[in-house]
């Protein structure tokens, strides 16, 4: 029990200055029918470093890593080269073991490193503010959506067919506990992103309307004229980025008018570890930020005129206003926003964009590629690292069959649109800087062969 | 021109038909620094006792209720710039909104200076 | 271009401050640091990228011209950046943080170690599920173990950190009730100690919530909430041990008194350490507790966040558990989504989060369990709720101790500002334990004691540090009883004196922003 420093020495001690004679008489509160006696039968005991260490090892080589594998899946989630720097900075105990920022004068470093990761995606997404991180894109999405009802105090919240589904599920999920009515469609297997629809759909009653860039599909499409649209109405416009790298090459929502925009953090310093823990993004318009959940950091002074930072503007939060906080949220991702920052930090602007160029130059050739493989359609035209394939057949045991080969193909819309036949045959395939010519020409000559 | 308070700690002068509604010194010395304040919206309907304003503090949230019925005809705009104005002059410039009173009567149930600052003496 | 406008350098004396002993500000080990805006560069880049390939651009008219404004700084600068911020920080890993409610207990690296194998860091949520066999047979174990742990029939693993937890039982509770055609209860029944996130959720949720008040010796009022029960109560949601540090006594006829009058009951699983091995929740009536793993479970804190709230249930709400879950058949593990729910699950409640849930906390979790075992748990229990009554019965005799009468506490010591000097409170005590090298203990919560202290030590600190902090907590407890005006200024030796809140509020800045462009703008 190497993680128990008590011998059995100080815990006889401790118990007589407490002034009783065993343990059991600590829990005494407890009634006599709920008390164990002893260890739950059933489970193993203690185990050593060693043993726990070859036990999880073995789990972890039961599962096919991304980075063994010609890998193309995306659908909000990118595996990106994460520089060693930044693994070994949010270890540092001094980040990993401190708790919530509450006592400033000792948290000033998780303090200015939210600040800095608060004005970088702020940058980023084109926004005026933006908040210390979310739980992940998905709720920050949904919690966009309760901001723009409490904003606009209207209920109805039109959703893109682009928007990944499962943020949609979210949303919906949501939307029954709260009586928000969302209006959602599956989209469809073409090239154009749906925004004309959108336009034509907001009335009076519309809170806002979410939009993704780029979309499910890999789409873009230019914002301002839905921005126009929505604010014709006095409905907010919603932005949904899940890939944040794509804004080192494309116009940032914030610059196309979007009241708010969230995203998903994960591309930079986070990793794909499975769906989580990410980090989700969430800036706005500053004349909204009253209204935006979440935790903010602040410039301020100390006591002898030093710049220092705390958390503000708390009163929105659940600690004091209980049951009319913005949001019940209690943590952001503070760790994940850091290894965010700090990824940030290490590219800067120019890497950024270097970065964004270089995964697109390889999503186009790839498409290229890809789209000569025989009975294989290029659906998007305009993309930034992530575009969708037409097979002649369901795409969903086609991923599966190249599964079996080591070849990670990407994501079928089978997947993540089940029951809609007119999606089956849409594979959705991701390209970043850690894919290489030979994986896509492993892919393209492994998918001839099966649909063949 | 007559104050009126409420237990909440809510004042109003009345002036013909129209009330201003602030908090009193004493919430303003319960509050603490005051660094945000949301007035009502002009046209606002609003019933005593609804919740019509709210007062934030840094490490407090409150609301502030109506203290009559009525229909609000200004928010005080110097509040959004100058929110410590409460803590200064909690009841002169530091008024929260002005509503045009619509049923007076209401009053009656409200507290005279004399009797609020025996109120707030037993607190 | 270069955005370094403002010349403030972490060379330069800080303006407008105190007179500094030394030329740049820094003393020795305390090392200030400008922000990245400040001593980075749009055009410097700490990475070393290849040329793109040949392509022609497919982002038509979109691609982004204008100047965004991330500043770089080289990989040498970037460490030296994020390490000196580091050191401005307090973590348990410098020493004792006793803050209440939230568990501060040692971070085993083996967690981290097992968390970054490439098998668990390096897979992809959407991953054909034979592929990621090993990850879904991790959440498997780690779900088994939580169930066991907690006597309760199932856990929905997704929820993302305790106050989503939350959200996931309480609705879970409301999906229950609605489908045996109860949707007309509408209230919550929350005690007045409750933490601020229970009566967010219920109301997040779309309940009315009513306070329960608490009893002289600091739990919930039984004989009250059974009175308020009815048709109208949805349910009842109660943290055990709860926020004063006590096991609630009367839990089981809480719970009991609840379902006979129609109700659910959630149980905040916040304080799951002091009972971890030793009770069982299940054996209590509990229908939905939520556990959270950064704090039982020694995933780390992170500076605020990730967390990770897995939620147990009982029998009666497991029908309604939300997706995605992982389920065990004779070929393998399969992932429960959307497009599988269909006949088996079709009461669950929806889908909380985009994927599975904290996949990180989980590897970090069992390994965890797993080096404790089902014996070391208990033990942890125990040491944890030894070490908080030691503190408890070793300094109640310094400072207010408002429940110390009623019997041992469990796993945190709850005192009161009571018998401070006029104009001290809990806030002076607390910063003058900073300058005794601890972090403080939580303040001013819970709200049912004046001025509460809540002081958890955890299982993972020996005898000899809560020895040290016993010391300083009692004489930093006698100078604010004798009025020591120096208390009122401390901390005296952190990296910054007290911050000024008012004014961060009053005109937040939020964001950096060029000074050289906000003069040129004015």
């Amino acid at each position: 029990m190497r993680y128990l420093p008590l011998t059995q020495i100080d815990r006889d001690a401790m118990l007589g200055v407490i002034g009783v004679a065993t343990i059991d008489d600590l829990f005494v509160d407890v009634p006599e029918a709920a008390r164990l006696d002893g260890p739950i039968h059933g489970l193993p005991m203690h185990a050593s470093e060693m043993a726990v260490e070859r036990h999880m090892s073995a789990l972890s080589r039961k599962n096919l890593t991304a980075g063994d594998a010609p890998f193309f899946l995306g659908c909000g989630a990118y595996k990106h080269h994460v520089p060693a720097s930044v693994d070994h900075l949010i270890q540092r105990g001094e980040f990993l073991t401190a708790y919530t920022p509450y006592q400033p004068e000792i948290a000033q470093g998780t303090l200015q490193m939210l600040f800095e990761f608060q004005t970088q995606v702020a940058r980023l997404l084109g926004t005026d503010v933006a908040n210390a991180s979310m739980y992940d894109g998905s709720t920050a999405c949904w919690e966009a959506i309760g901001m723009a009802r409490r904003i606009t105090k209207r209920g109805k919240a039109i959703l893109s067919s682009g928007l990944h589904p499962h943020y949609v599920s979210v949303a919906k999920t949501m939307a029954k506990f709260t009586g928000d009515a969302l209006e959602t469609s599956a989209p469809t297997l073409g090239a154009d992103t749906d925004i004309d629809a959108l336009i034509a759909a907001i009335d009076k009653d519309t809170s806002c309307v979410v939009v993704q860039y780029p979309d499910i599909l890999g789409r873009i499409a230019d914002l301002k004229p839905l921005a126009d649209a929505c604010h014709a109405n006095k409905a907010l416009l919603i932005a949904v980025v899940t890939e944040p790298v794509a804004l080192g090459a494309i116009k940032a929502p914030g610059e196309m008018d979007a009241d708010i925009v969230v995203g998903e953090g994960q591309s930079l310093g986070v990793g794909l570890q499975f769906g989580g823990p990410y980090v989700g993004l969430f800036g706005c318009k500053e004349k909204y930020v009253r209204q935006m959940p979440g935790r903010l950091c602040g410039e301020t002074l100390d006591a002898d005129g030093r710049r220092g930072f705390v958390l503000t503007l708390s009163t929105r939060e659940q600690h004091i206003r209980r049951e009319k906080a913005t949001s019940n949220i209690c943590t952001n991702s503070g760790l994940c926003a850091l290894a965010f920052s700090i990824h940030m930090t290490l590219l800067g602007e120019a890497g950024l964009r270097q970065l964004a160029a270089i995964n697109h130059a390889g999503a186009v050739a790839a498409a290229e590629r890809l789209s000569q493989v025989p009975g294989v359609e290029l659906v998007t035209t305009s993309f930034f690292n992530e575009f969708t394939l037409k097979l002649p057949v369901e795409a969903r045991p086609i991923v599966r069959t190249l599964a079996d080969r080591g070849i990670l193909a990407g994501v079928s819309l089978g997947r993540l649109y089940p029951g809609e036949d007119a999606l089956a045959n849409g594979l959705v395939v991701a390209v970043t800087e850690t894919t290489t010519a030979e994986d896509v020409e492993t892919l393209a000559a492994a998918l001839q062969e099966v649909l063949a | 021109m007559s104050r009126y308070f409420t237990e909440d700690h809510e004042w109003v002068d009345v002036d013909g038909d129209i009330g201003t509604v602030g908090i009193s010194e004493y919430a303003q010395s319960q509050l603490g620094d005051i660094v945000f304040v949301d007035v009502p919206e002009e046209g606002k309907e609003l019933t005593k006792g609804d919740e019509a304003a709210v007062v934030e503090s840094v490490k407090a949230a409150s609301d502030v209720y109506s203290p009559v019925s009525g229909t609000v005809i200004e928010g005080n705009p110097a509040l959004a710039d100058t929110p410590g104005l409460v803590n200064e002059e909690p009841e002169s410039d530091g008024w929260f909104f002005k509503l045009t009173l619509s049923d007076p009567d209401e009053l009656s149930g409200l507290m005279d200076e004399i009797a609020y600052a025996a109120f707030v003496e037993k607190l | 271009m270069s955005i370094n406008a403002s010349g403030w350098r972490p060379e330069a004396p800080i303006s407008g401050g105190k007179a500094s002993p030394t030329t740049t500000g820094n003393k020795a080990l305390m090392l200030e640091e400008a922000l990245i805006f400040e001593i980075g560069d749009t055009t410097t880049t700490g990475v070393d990228l290849v040329e793109p390939v040949a392509a022609t651009s497919r982002l038509g008219d979109l691609a982004r011209t204008a100047s965004i404004g991330l500043p770089g700084l080289s990989e040498p600068e970037t460490v030296r950046h994020y390490t000196r911020l580091s050191r401005q920080n307090y973590g348990i890993d410098l020493g004792f943080f006793p803050l209440g409610s939230c568990t501060m207990k040692h971070n085993p690296r083996l967690n981290e170690k097992m968390a970054r194998l490439p098998g668990f860091a390096d897979i992809h949520p959407l991953a054909p599920v034979q592929t990621v066999q090993g990850a879904l047979e991790v959440i498997q174990q780690l779900a088994h173990w939580l169930v066991t742990l907690t006597g309760m029939d199932s856990v929905a693993m997704s929820p993302k950190a305790g106050a989503h937890g939350e959200l996931c039982g309480v609705l879970a509770i409301r999906a229950a009730l609605e489908a045996r055609g109860e949707g007309h209860r509408k209230i919550i029944l929350v005690p007045e100690s409750a933490h601020g996130t229970n009566p967010a959720t219920a109301a997040f949720a779309g309940y009315s919530v009513e306070d329960i008040p608490a009893t002289a010796d600091g739990r919930v009022d039984t004989e009250k909430l059974i009175a308020r029960l009815g048709p109208d109560v949805a349910g009842v949601m109660i943290t055990n041990p709860n926020t004063c540090g006590l096991f609630e006594r009367d839990m089981r006829v809480i719970s009991d008194a609840v379902h006979a009058a129609g109700g659910l009951v959630y149980c905040d699983g916040a304080n799951f350490n002091a009972i971890v091995g030793r009770v069982r929740p299940g054996d209590l009536g509990i229908d939905a507790m939520h556990i959270n793993l950064h704090k039982t479970f020694s995933t780390p804190h992170g500076g605020g966040g990730p967390g990770s709230g897995p939620v147990v249930f009982s029998k009666a709400l497991s029908p309604f558990a939300p997706l995605p879950f992982v389920e065990k058949t004779d070929d393998g593990f399969h992932l429960v989504e959307e497009e599988t729910a269909g006949e088996h699950h079709a009461g669950a409640f929806g889908r909380m989060v985009a994927f599975h849930g904290q996949m990180g906390m989980f590897t970090r979790a069992l390994t965890y369990i797993l080096s404790h075992g089902a014996d070391g748990l208990r033990q942890v229990s125990e040491d944890a709720v030894l070490n908080a009554n030691y503190i408890l019965r070793s300094l109640d005799t310094t400072l207010d101790a408002p429940f110390g009468g009623s019997g041992p506490c469990m796993h945190e010591a709850l005192f009161s500002d009571e018998n401070l000097a006029d104009g001290f409170s809990t806030i002076d005590v607390a910063k003058g334990l900073i300058d005794e090298g601890f972090h403080p203990m939580t303040m001013y919560f819970p709200l049912v004691v004046h001025g509460a202290m809540l002081i958890e030590p955890t299982e993972t600190e020996s005898k000899a540090a809560l020895d040290q902090f016993i010391v300083a907590l009692r004489s930093v407890a006698e100078r604010a009883k004798a009025g020591d005006v120096s208390l009122k200024s401390a901390p005296h030796f952190a990296p910054r004196s007290r911050l000024d809140e008012t004014l961060a509020a009053r005109k937040p800045i939020l964001v950096w922003k060029d000074p050289g462009l906000a003069q040129a703008a004015e």
